[in-house]
């Protein structure tokens, strides 16, 4: 395994429905605990990249503010994103950065804070993450945008919507161990499939629920890392693709292609293939979503995702244990914060420090994350 | 000029391939082909990235069948009135996609993948001016 950059320092908030937080303090919540217990101080950070979506923002260029009130000043920081996947692309930019040798140590923190819009205004924007010139004056929205892989899926391979609920069923199972999640109750198929319908063929417990929150993720190169921590995690491969933004363009309609293509350059990056994954965080935004990546990423032939679930292999104690934290179905999705999140979970699981959760002798973990209805494609591979 | 007359909300006022709009007030959902190398596009565009040629020609999408759908129960900002609605991804003979909504006249069982549709333009309130599906 190549041990060039390291992640030695991880941090998410409690993600909530309203947080009452200014963005900078909800950045600082994540920020605390990802610097907390390693041997860096704030001024030892060359760099900081702030990610999220800018339309939720009242601020104008959130960057300056945020790495100012994190003490990150006068080092340089900038803004990234790529709507829902803004943490990952953070993380490769942070990763690029760091192996070009410009920095040794440079601080990814994402955040989104949703709950000043309302569910209406958040559905807008994020139909405006779609081709707003072509697409957005149907009323296409997200959930609309994944709903439509789902009618595909079901019709190429007879998936039903109950298949959907059970991904909803396990990752709310894990949801109720994991405090820092929006949403920690229980729900079994039955409670999704009585849901109201939201977008056929997606219920509203098909659905993540927006959320506010911040996660913050430390990269620092080799000549630095074991000095940060005893126990550094190495990212072994990065994978990032993008398909077009409108949906006339797509090739595909049971499968999201930039995340297929992230995959295979993430695993010839690591030399590993899907067999080698100890456990994975996949972006559940809908449950349909996270039956594509399990084909998408090669846990499982197309059309056959759903006998993972069937067969509970994706489960704790499974061949391939998905989104065992609760995923973003259970967990909320403040966009610009979720890859950080999953990063995270991945990075608790490597050390053997997920209690509860932990996937014995996980060694190899992955994070798939994926911005817009399936636009922005990233896969990400860490081992110890 | 005239693209803020298209769909029920509008991002955009300026394209270079305005004249859709002008070409579905008559009726017709028009896509584009790039005369130097015969790439066909949808959306349309008039700047060619196969070959760098600015030569572009429309033509009628013509018939086409159903490739996926879903029916929106709950509209975003600008669209509650409008629910519930189907949009579809309809895929024709030349190889183009095209996105947009269902007649709401086809009933949600009738709709099946495969289904053969034509578009046909659709006058909305305030002269603004849309397409949808229609069962053939």
């Amino acid at each position: 395994m190549e041990k060039d950059v390291a992640i030695v320092g991880v941090g998410q908030s409690t993600f909530v429905r309203s947080c009452g937080m200014t963005t900078r303090e909800l950045c600082y919540e994540a920020f605390a605990e990802a610097m907390e217990g390693i041997n860096l101080q704030p001024s030892e950070i060359d760099a900081s990249i702030i990610c999220s979506a800018p339309e939720y923002d009242k601020q104008r260029s959130p960057a300056g503010v945020i790495a100012e009130y994190l003490g990150l000043i006068p080092q340089p920081t900038f803004y990234v994103e790529s709507v829902c996947s803004s943490s990952s692309t953070g993380l490769r930019v942070a990763y690029s950065l760091i192996k070009s040798g410009l920095y040794r140590t440079v601080a990814v923190v994402g955040f989104q804070k949703m709950s000043e819009l309302t569910s209406r205004e958040a559905m807008e924007r994020m139909g405006r993450g779609a081709d707003v010139v072509w697409e957005s004056p149907f009323g296409l929205t997200m959930p609309a945008g994944y709903a439509t892989y789902a009618t595909a899926h079901m019709n190429a391979f007879g998936t039903e919507q109950k298949h959907m609920a059970m991904v909803r069923e396990k990752n709310s199972g894990y949801g109720a161990l994991n405090e820092k999640a929006v949403y920690r109750k229980k729900l079994s198929v039955e409670d999704v499939l009585n849901s109201e319908m939201i977008t056929y063929p997606l219920k509203k417990f098909d659905c993540c629920a927006n959320a506010d929150g911040s996660s913050c993720i430390i990269v620092a190169g080799k000549d630095v890392a074991s000095k940060i921590t005893q126990k550094p995690v190495w990212i072994m491969g990065l994978g990032a693709a993008n398909d077009t933004t409108s949906m006339s363009g797509r090739k595909v309609l049971t499968g999201l292609k930039a995340a297929k293509d992230a995959a295979d350059v993430a695993y010839k990056m690591a030399g590993v293939g899907p067999e080698d994954i100890d456990v994975a965080e996949v972006h559940d935004c809908f449950t349909i979503s996270e039956i594509l990546a399990y084909e998408d990423l090669g846990f499982a032939k197309p059309g056959e995702g759903i006998k993972l679930l069937e067969d509970k292999e994706t489960y704790l104690g499974g061949k391939i244990p998905v989104n065992v934290d609760g995923g973003l179905l259970s967990k909320g999705h403040p966009i610009g914060a979720t890859g950080g999140s999953q990063v995270r979970t991945i990075f608790r699981q490597l050390r053997g420090e997920a209690s509860d959760i932990q996937v014995d002798g996980a060694k190899i973990g992955l994070v798939h994350n994926i911005g817009g209805t399936g636009i922005y494609g990233n896969v990400t591979i860490l081992g110890v | 000029m005239g693209f803020e007359r298209f769909g029920v909300v509008s991002f955009a006022s300026e394209t270079l391939a305005s004249d859709f709009i002008t070409y579905l007030d008559e009726g017709k959902v028009m896509a584009t082909k790039c005369r130097a190398c015969g790439e066909v596009y949808f959306p349309p565009r008039m700047q060619c990235t196969s070959c760098f040629s600015t030569d572009i020609e429309w033509f009628d999408v013509g018939e086409g069948k159903l490739a996926t759908y879903t029916v929106v129960k709950y509209g975003p900002l600008g669209f509650e009135d409008d629910t519930p609605y189907t949009l579809a991804l309809t895929e024709f003979p030349s190889g183009v996609k095209v996105f947009g909504r269902l007649d709401k006249a086809i009933a949600e069982d009738d709709i099946k993948i495969g289904m053969a549709l034509k578009p046909a333009t659709v006058k909305l309130p305030d002269n603004r001016v849309s397409y949808e599906f229609k069962k053939i």
